[in-house]
């Protein structure tokens, strides 16, 4: 079972660097703007994935890792725009601040439990916005105007668009990370982990230093989160306080459990279900209202809340789960 | 994936439509966008999220080229308006954008509505060499053709509404002492500087200077502080919730000083009603358009064109919200731009056409004000006439004021 994943794991990967290259053949259907949306969609992946650590694998909850992924897009911006710092060394320096500002949440969530850890990381994601607009910090994050940025540009005269760089750079931020994850989750720190989530109690008595992993587990999650934010600063090329609003918490949260939680697979298809769903959605309500003539004024989030009650009703365990099932229903049928 | 399902109904009636116009014999030229049969307009707005009250703009553009469609089109060509939701979200539209110029391939944006959300896509368009025409914002960034040609705004900025005002205040008030409320974000800034310019060298008249965070509960601690300053003019710089309270403050507390009020909360539906009509009397303010709830132009063409259009098109819309209007005033000014380009539907030409408006009465704006652009000045309305709040309605007042070529 482990080598066939594995097998397909490459599979995938070797598919995702070669599919660009093809672009040249294919001009309409591999088009910049595709690329670009799958680059929101790794991005996405990556954040969904940092809180799948935290709350897949360690049982802490977090309505609020908006925070940290706007914290990674501002250091990010930050320092590109005040110190010319290249898009490429803000990741490193974006995870660096957000593991530590995760770090630090931690240690005092360590006393809130379930309900109340889920308000306090949901009070921060209300407040960081506000945060940014805070007057004394103007001069830095340029305020409610926010931070204009260039483009990640095309390195060494390669012959590629910027949207075929900045997917590649995407792509390659997130196999490092996702691989990171997984050997993270074999080892015994990831054993302790996520005994912290089955059996608080029992992993207490068997030595575990519960404490220490789970502020720890709350640094890598931001940082993840935070370098996912960081990306998305180059993509976007622009920062605002507006752009990470509450409801970009709720988007990670919608993409963790649809995706899967407690699983890796699970947090890519969440980050990509998340994107695609929330385009498709506009685009079906219009679709409905438009082509079809039909009467409705449905707006595209009544469009998305009924496919997120179907896909909860049919597959509870996300689509991951659901996918895992259906492939052992066959199987087993055979 | 679902681009290209979009694509195919977009394309299959285009066909329809196609068979049947007849193809005329003249100079046509054609950008992205534009067809024989069709040009496609995008626009993004806010149907959801904390700025959703905004999204009857769109809906209102969106009514627009219904009705023109229904009268034929733009000489034979249909308006496919494209209109998505961005949710006020910086991030949001620059995704929405590059669907709308890259997988749509319109003509232009029109009327993307939000300071920081076109900001987050003015180096994009102007690097695509797409239109961003009319933008839904204030902010005096928009006219600057040399470094952003294919950018332009649409209403008064603020910068200058602050300058008439400052200039009022000097020439009618004996000693002013200034007090001003300051929405504490960009658009409170814009009207700050431009006030600031209009006193010069007498910028010294500000006595005090106060600010509020949008998403405060209130602002009466603020009016105090400007009451006890002695000020006798206050300066309100308030969206129309916390303009509405700072009035009824002022009144409360028995502060009756000259008041200014920004020409963004100057509906009488969603703030002198609330500050309560008595407290509200005198306040002087800016205007360009017409208020819908506004008595006196009930017998103006134009606003009773508009009210059968609204009746038409858009049947149980509440008339009283002024975005109905500026929608209408906005679309009309973009209807015209496409007229005027004849056959001649390429990027260049719509940015030609849009600087090149010369004293164009545009419907629904007020008496003598009217649309003037040229290569240099991509501000369309630059004048404004002062207004005095009399009983229920403004009361008109003065000669307009144009700040041509600020």
């Amino acid at each position: 079972m482990a080598s066939t994943s594995k097998k397909w794991v490459l599979g995938i990967v070797v598919l995702a660097f070669v599919v660009p290259l093809l672009k040249p053949i294919f001009p309409d259907a591999i088009s910049d703007y595709r690329l670009f949306l799958v680059s929101t969609m790794i991005i996405a992946s990556i954040a969904v994935l940092g809180l799948n650590l935290l709350t897949g694998f360690n049982g802490q909850f977090s309505l609020g890792h908006g925070a940290f992924y706007a914290v990674g897009a501002y250091t990010a911006a930050v320092l590109m725009d005040q110190l010319s710092v290249p898009y490429w060394a803000t990741i490193p320096a974006a995870a660096i601040v957000c593991f530590i500002v995760g770090y630090l949440f931690g240690l005092p969530a360590l006393k809130l439990e379930g309900h109340y850890l889920a308000l306090a990381t949901f009070a921060l994601a209300l407040a960081v916005p506000q945060i940014l607009k805070y007057k004394w910090l103007e001069g830095l994050t340029g305020g409610v105007q926010g931070i204009v940025l260039n483009k990640p540009e095309v390195p060494f005269g390669l012959p590629l668009s910027e949207d075929q760089w900045l997917y590649y750079f995407c792509l390659v931020v997130m196999v490092i990370l996702f691989w990171a994850a997984a050997n993270m989750l074999n080892s015994r720190s990831g054993r302790a982990m996520m005994a912290i989530r089955d059996q608080y109690m029992a992993a207490d008595t068997m030595g575990i230093d519960t404490a220490l992993y789970k502020t720890v587990t709350f640094g890598i999650s931001a940082a993840y989160t935070g370098i996912a934010g960081a990306l998305s600063a180059s993509a976007i090329a622009f920062v605002a306080p507006d752009s990470f609003n509450i409801f970009l918490s709720i988007k990670f949260l919608i993409g963790l459990v649809v995706g899967g939680i407690g699983s890796l697979t699970g947090s890519v298809i969440g980050g990509i279900f998340y994107v695609l769903v929330d385009n498709s959605a506009q685009a079906l309500s219009q679709f409905v209202k438009n082509d079809l003539g039909l009467p409705f004024d449905l707006s595209a989030y009544t469009v998305f809340g009924v496919l997120l009650i179907a896909i909860i009703y049919l597959m509870p365990m996300g689509i991951a789960g659901g996918l895992f099932m259906a492939w052992r229903k066959i199987r087993g049928a055979r | 994936m679902k681009t290209s399902r979009r694509g195919f109904v977009g394309g299959a009636s285009a066909l329809a439509v196609f068979s049947g116009t007849t193809a005329a014999f003249s100079q046509k030229k054609y950008s992205d966008g534009a067809s024989d049969t069709e040009i496609k307009i995008g626009h993004t707005g806010p149907y959801s999220g904390p700025a959703s009250s905004y999204g009857q703009i769109g809906k209102t553009l969106e009514a627009y080229w219904k009705s023109v469609n229904d009268a034929g089109g733009v000489k034979g060509r249909k308006i496919k308006f494209l209109t998505l939701d961005d949710g006020y979200n910086p991030a949001k539209i620059v995704e929405l954008t590059r669907q709308l110029v890259e997988q749509e391939k319109v003509l232009c944006l029109f009327n993307t509505l939000g300071t920081a959300n076109n900001t987050a896509i003015h180096r994009y368009m102007n690097q695509k060499k797409v239109p961003q025409l009319y933008v839904a914002t204030g902010a005096s960034k928009w006219g600057k053709p040399k470094e952003f040609p294919w950018t332009m705004g649409f209403q008064p900025d603020y910068h200058t509404e602050g300058v008439v005002y400052a200039k009022h205040i000097l020439a009618n008030v004996k000693d002013p002492k200034i007090g001003v409320l300051m929405q504490n974000d960009d658009y409170g800034k814009d009207y700050w500087e431009g006030f600031k310019e209009g006193l010069g060298k007498e910028s010294g008249k500000v006595v005090k200077h106060v600010t509020f965070e949008v998403t405060d509960p209130t602002v009466d601690s603020q009016i105090i502080q400007l009451k006890d300053s002695g000020a006798n003019v206050f300066f309100n710089i308030a969206t129309p919730k916390a303009a509405a309270q700072a009035i009824r403050k002022a009144a409360d507390i028995g502060w009756k000083p000259v008041q200014y009020l920004n020409n963004v909360s100057a509906s009488v539906g969603s703030v002198m009603k609330p500050a309560g009509l008595e407290n509200s009397q005198g306040i002087i303010t800016a205007q360009y358009l017409k208020d819908p709830t506004d008595k006196q132009w009930e017998n103006t063409d134009d606003f009773k064109a508009w009210v059968a259009w609204m009746d038409k098109w858009m049947p149980g819309a509440n008339k009283a919200d002024a975005n109905h209007v500026f929608g209408f005033a906005v679309a009309s000014l973009m209807h015209e731009t496409l007229k005027k380009c004849g056959d001649e539907l390429t990027r260049e030409n719509v940015m030609r056409q849009a600087a090149n408006f010369q004293k164009y009465k545009l419907p629904l704006l007020l008496p003598g004000i009217t649309i003037n652009t040229s290569p240099t000045d991509f501000y369309p309305i630059q004048s404004v006439q002062l207004a005095r709040f009399k009983g229920e309605s403004w009361d008109l007042f003065g000669d307009v004021m144009s700040a041509e070529g600020s």
